[in-house]
């Protein structure tokens, strides 16, 4: 799960790790207010006006502008609120600019890059440091990968002062610096594990003219299936403007779904057979329309739900009902197509290969649905089949 | 022969009173799986479909001498009954629980490393069947049948396809093994292939990998200096877009790494002939016979 900027840096000021002075804004004339709010209590003219939006890039893109005075600061919200911003992470229909972050502008020395992630291969919450801050991470990591100094957390014993040592002088930081990072560290690395992040990275982490170590900006992924050790907390921060709607509602209805661009619609069990249900498609000329798992311990209704969410989407032209059951009973998807179908009305074709637990009761049920369904043997022989009668 | 479990393996359900535990301890001892325990802690001294159940799994092993344990445990507990069950030293566990925080996992995981007599398959994951023998876990039984051909997968469904599509040309298998799709687990594919190398009566195996990690890269490796009997390979997530879950948590290609490409690269470079589809899986494995 994902939060935006600003309220990452809330969570960062509560473990102790220093970020600019910032105030949230709503809407332009918020921008104003805080803008002035800022300037009087600094003393300092400069100030940062940054798009909120849940995918990076934004600088590139036009979301963060840094200006003098309170009137630059309103033209700058005025120019970036309600603007879709479209950057390398957001795709190509872009994201709205719903939420602004008015900032203290800083002066600063050099900047640094800082993250944390979790590591498959040391299995351990992995440390990335880098001098080159500021640059997108995965173009220093291919061209200069000994900029990157990276140290691994044991579980047991938590961070060590040799580590962080290591970052520090592999970052070529002063004594002082050294302090202010070995402090801000030692918070981020207690925030990634009490708050079950993915992810949480610093990019710039700036050094000042006074020697202080500053997020200059802050990114936090929570694990997903952490969500009920911080149900409350998590439901007050989610901003649901940045998902795809029908996403969150498959969520709800406990299935994992994923929006794509083409024009078949799949209703599969299990991650690997819905991916692969995707590229048989594809293999045979043919564009999936999502990825669909309803997973195993589906319910009638959540099948219905799940067949309702493809069928809402206009640009499905055929649906493709691939499962091979093991906890999930073919009948019981078998009752959850006809219950949608009845319902909703069947428009477009509909191809169902039903395979494992409960096929004969699951084929019986269609086949006495009276439903204009054609029934394929294997996934490849359902996706062909498919293919073709999309085509219309 | 087999690997992991075979006709001997004396299985404890930890979780087998939830309505999943029950269903599947059900389907396991339909199976002909020899299921001498359930460990559900306060529920100690009753017993479920004639198994008994106890409160501890020390009590278990004591009491039973259970070699094997499967988890049907909620997320939130999970990571306490794999641990509850290493500590008791029971040689195989089987996690079948999806959803353990990774932060769990990484715990747990560090405590796996650090002793000898305890392995972890899983957590997210189908299990472990021997056909004929033992099914510990939730795969559809039926579709699988004994004989000479190793299966190790990163998804459930596509070990059902793959079994089946097995089965359907009159090859049986050895052992099929589900490792689970999430980023850290307890058993890695080398793991079984190094048990799959080494065992007498598997003549070859299939490979189901999928997208995310570098798990599929670092077999591909091993097999290539290690590994002496053929191997058909599979991995799903070809089409799968960039930064998105899809499904599993393991499963997502970030920073231009974890692509199906890549790992389909690796397996032809260490000499596995991989499926085109995964309808072919069976049929690639059988043209290496």
């Amino acid at each position: 799960m994902n939060i935006h900027e600003y309220q990452a840096k809330e969570l960062y000021r509560k473990y102790g790790i220093p970020v600019p002075q910032g105030i949230p804004c709503m809407s332009p004339a918020e921008a104003t207010a805080a803008a002035k709010k800022l300037i009087d209590e600094t003393g300092n003219e400069v100030v940062v006006v940054k798009a909120q939006i849940h995918a990076g890039g934004r600088g590139k893109a036009g979301g963060v502008k840094v200006v003098k005075g309170v009137d630059a600061a309103t033209a700058a919200a005025n120019d970036i609120f309600g603007k879709t911003l479209i950057t390398h992470q957001t795709g190509p229909e872009g994201k709205l600019v719903q939420r602004l972050l008015v900032e203290q502008g800083l002066a600063i020395k050099s900047e640094l890059y800082l993250a944390l992630v979790v590591d498959r291969e040391s299995r351990r919450i992995a440390i990335m440091a880098s001098t080159e801050g500021g640059m997108d991470i995965e173009e220093v990591a291919a061209s200069t990968p000994e900029k990157i100094h990276t140290i691994a957390i044991d579980p047991a014993v938590g961070l060590q002062g040799y580590q962080v040592r290591q970052l520090a002088f592999g970052l070529g930081l002063s004594k002082q610096e050294q302090k202010n990072f070995s402090k801000l560290l030692g918070g981020l690395a207690k925030l990634f594990e009490k708050e079950d992040c993915s992810i949480a990275e610093i990019n710039p982490l700036i050094l000042t003219e006074d020697e202080q170590v500053i997020a200059l900006d802050a990114k936090v992924n929570f694990d997903s299936n952490a969500e009920f050790r911080h149900k409350a907390f998590w439901d007050s921060v989610r901003d649901l403007s940045e998902e795809a709607p029908t996403e969150t509602e498959a969520k709800e209805a406990g299935l994992s779904f994923i929006q794509l661009d083409g024009n078949i619609g799949c209703l599969v069990n299990g991650a690997g057979l819905a991916m692969s249900t995707m590229d048989t498609i594809k293999y045979y000329g043919g564009e999936p329309a999502n990825f669909l798992d309803v997973g195993g311990g589906a319910s009638q209704e959540a099948v219905t739900r799940a067949f309702r969410i493809i069928l809402e989407s206009d640009a499905v032209q055929g649906i493709f009902v691939n499962i091979f059951g093991g906890i999930m009973r073919c009948d019981t998807i078998a009752n959850g197509v006809v219950a949608a179908t009845k319902e909703l009305g069947l428009t477009v074709p509909l191809v169902v290969r039903l395979e494992g637990t409960k096929v004969e009761e699951g084929r019986k049920i269609l086949d006495g649905s009276g439903l204009a369904i054609t029934s394929a043997a294997t996934m490849a022989d359902g996706a062909k089949k498919i293919v073709e009668l999309a085509k219309g | 022969m087999s690997i992991l479990v075979d006709k001997n393996t004396r299985l404890v359900v930890q979780g087998m009173t939830g309505s999943v535990g029950r269903f599947h301890t059900e389907q396991m001892l339909a199976y002909g799986t020899k299921v001498v325990a359930g460990c559900t802690p306060g529920k100690g001294g009753q017993s479920l479909m004639d198994v008994p159940i106890y409160d501890t799994m020390r009590d278990v092993v004591k009491q039973t001498g259970a070699n094997a344990s499967c988890i049907f445990v909620p997320p939130p507990f999970a990571a306490d009954a794999i641990l509850e069950a290493v500590d008791a030293e029971v040689p195989l566990i089987v996690c079948i629980t999806e959803g353990i925080p990774v932060m769990d996992m990484i715990k747990v995981r560090r405590v796996l490393d650090s002793q000898d007599k305890a392995r972890l398959i899983g957590p997210n994951c189908p299990g472990v069947i021997t056909p004929d023998q033992c099914k510990i876990g939730i795969m559809p039984g039926h579709v699988h049948k004994a004989g000479r051909i190793g299966v190790v997968s990163k998804s459930g469904t596509l070990t059902y396809e793959a079994v089946g599509q097995l089965t359907a040309l009159g090859i049986g298998q050895s052992t099929a093994v589900g490792i689970g799709g999430d980023p850290i687990n307890g058993t890695d594919f080398i793991d079984v292939l190094k048990l799959f190398n080494d065992d007498p009566t598997t003549e070859g195996v299939i490979l189901i990998g999928e997208i995310g990690g570098n798990a599929e890269e670092q077999a591909a490796a091993w097999i290539k200096e290690h590994f002496k009997k053929p191997a058909a390979g599979f991995i799903a997530g070809r089409t799968a877009p960039p930064g998105k879950r899809m499904g599993h948590a393991g499963a997502i290609i970030s920073g231009g790494k974890g692509t199906a490409d890549a790992k389909i690269e690796a397996l032809e470079n260490a000499g596995v002939k991989v499926a085109p589809t995964p309808s072919d899986m069976g049929t690639t494995l059988q043209s290496l016979l």
